[in-house]
């Protein structure tokens, strides 16, 4: 076992990097920069049923520290996902999480077996936290029963571990995540965007054609920690952390919170390369605090605190 | 495709808010096709994350230096502004497809037309489009005269005509005003600049023989995030995307 190898349900991975669902397509644009199978695993971009077109542009627009988004679940669907881009992902021979969306509960269910099926996938992860379309999406994420209702349901169809996608637009997301916990979840992704918007001061006008949309990159990364950092002393899930995540300094910070593997969104667009150049820094910053495995750094941060001084 | 830190030999302004960047290093000896485009990075410690899409200007294989000229109208492009001579610029590309320069007709007159920023990819292509040896007429359009840039440059290549919204140079009007006052045999048109004009360009070019260059605010710039893209009904995707498939199309293939 090599010292930054990470295992979750259904994601063995060698290390505990891989690319947020959305900015990473399919995996093809970023082989011509490097080598795929240098990553933990890969989260391909959202799945649903039939193919859809998404928003019309501007989808993005350049904040203080981030971006906003408003893509709006662009894909092939479902089958075109299954026969044309996971296969040339194959070759490299990482676990592969499947991003699964929907407007109803029917259309989640229907795309959750049809993926699952797929000896490609190793795990799903029920997007139930897009702010960026009219239904489905985040109305599930953003009521308890309806995300219990829907992780259970899911559940029950798929032929592989199951991580719930959690929307950092709530009131208390630990109430979330247990709800989604009781319904059968193996694990959780969070966080996903928060809505934001910017507008043109001289017209008054939003940038984005869809006036809102959800906010990453490196300004949201204290909401991620914090959310992570009480999540996952809540419930028994593993985590897998994401939102601003742009350096190995911050997979140490966000594992320390409580993640247990970490996905990169953002900083792909800023750096094409940023994945395997993080994953290259990871020893040394382990070798610098003197810790040998990096799944000993989940949940550090809690432990620490937990332990009283004088037994130090 | 490749990151490339080049480092800046001269950054000035050339006309109001328009900047010429020269830089070198070896990562231009790949800057060959005229249209494709460099993301350029704003700098490292900005709130600026994301880079910049600029077209290449002009690029000296010898000298080993790429111009790219931009408008400094954002926070990012400000930024950029401000850099001074022997600081390195961290650059992806080049990036995109640009213009065709296989099975061109010789026998046939190249116009290349322009607006705004969308000017200065044009210097690269009629540069090529003269080497091959097609007649090259420019049409360039500008908001005024104060807004105008490398005029002289394009002459030294072929017959500039120039048009401003105010009439403080050149014809008065829209680059489609010039183009009716032409009277050539059919030309292969090829055009960049905002949608709106390429849409009245295409309007204007009958049989539409050419090809055009889009401009959209981006993402990776690299066909991942699926932020710049434009409908078509020449795919069955109904879509495509403007980093990585274009930013140059065939006149017709996109719907404006």
């Amino acid at each position: 076992m090599s010292r930054l190898s990470v295992s979750l349900p259904g994601l063995n991975m060698k290390n505990p990097i891989l690319p947020a669902s959305g900015c990473f397509g399919f995996g093809k644009e970023y082989a011509k920069w490097y080598d795929l199978s240098l990553l933990g695993g890969i989260t391909i971009k959202a799945a649903t049923l039939e193919g859809r077109f998404g928003n019309p542009t501007p989808r993005v627009a350049e904040t203080e520290s981030g971006m906003l988004n408003a893509i709006g679940l662009q894909n092939p669907g479902v089958k075109g996902i299954i026969e044309n881009e996971l296969p040339a992902l194959e070759p490299y021979n990482i676990p592969i999480l499947a991003n699964i969306a929907g407007s109803t509960e029917e259309e989640y269910i229907e795309v959750t077996k049809q993926i699952s099926a797929s000896p490609l996938v190793s795990a799903v992860e029920l997007n139930i936290s897009c702010p960026n379309v009219k239904e489905g999406g985040i109305q599930f994420g953003t009521h308890y029963k309806s995300a219990a209702d829907l992780t259970r349901k899911v559940k029950s169809v798929s032929e592989k571990p199951v991580y719930v996608k959690l929307s950092p637009n709530v009131s208390n997301i630990t109430e979330m995540a247990e709800a989604v916990e009781e319904a059968g979840a193996d694990g959780l992704s969070m966080i996903n965007t928060l809505v934001g918007m910017k507008l043109d001061w001289r017209t008054g006008n939003p940038i984005l054609a869809n006036k809102t949309g959800g906010l990453s990159g490196p300004a949201i990364k204290p909401v991620a920690i914090r959310m992570i950092y009480e999540v996952s002393q809540k419930v028994s899930l593993p985590i897998i952390g994401m939102g601003g995540v742009s350096s190995a300094e911050d997979v140490m910070e966000m594992m320390s919170a409580g993640a247990s593997a970490v996905a990169v969104g953002t900083a792909n667009f800023v750096n094409p390369y940023v994945c395997p150049e993080i994953i290259e820094k990871l020893p040394k910053l382990l070798d610098e605090i003197g810790v040998e495995q990096i799944s000993e750094m989940t949940g550090r941060s809690l432990r620490q605190w937990k332990t009283p001084l004088s037994s130090r | 495709m490749k990151k490339h830190l080049l480092s800046i030999t001269s950054n000035t302004e050339i006309a109001r808010n328009i900047f010429e960047m020269k830089l070198t290093g070896p990562g231009t000896a790949t800057m060959t096709v005229p249209g494709q485009f460099l993301h350029v990075s704003v700098g490292k410690h900005t709130s600026k994350l994301l880079r910049r899409p600029l077209s290449i200007c002009d690029v000296d294989l010898e000298k080993e230096e790429v111009t790219l000229l931009y408008r400094a109208q954002g926070d990012g492009t400000k930024q950029l502004s401000q850099k001074q001579t022997g600081e390195i610029v961290d650059v992806l590309g080049p990036l995109g497809n640009g213009f065709s320069l296989e099975s061109i007709d010789e026998s046939k007159t190249a116009l290349l037309v322009g607006g705004g920023i969308g000017v200065p990819p044009l210097y690269y292509l009629g540069k090529k489009l003269r080497e091959k040896g097609m007649k090259v007429t420019f049409i360039l359009g500008y908001q005024s005269l104060e807004d105008s840039f490398y005029i002289e440059q394009f002459q030294e290549i072929g017959e500039t005509i120039v048009t401003t919204v105010d009439g403080s140079l050149g014809i008065k009007g829209f680059v489609t005003d010039a183009m009716n006052q032409l009277t050539s045999e059919e030309p292969v048109i090829y055009s960049v600049g905002p949608a709106v004009m390429l849409k009245a360009v295409e309007q204007k070019a009958p049989g539409l023989n050419g090809f055009i260059s889009l401009e959209e605010r981006m993402g990776c710039g690299i066909g991942a995030c699926f932020a710049c893209v434009c409908p078509t009904e020449t795919r069955q995707s109904g879509y495509v995307k403007i980093c990585s498939d274009g930013p140059v199309f065939k006149m017709g293939e996109v719907v404006l």
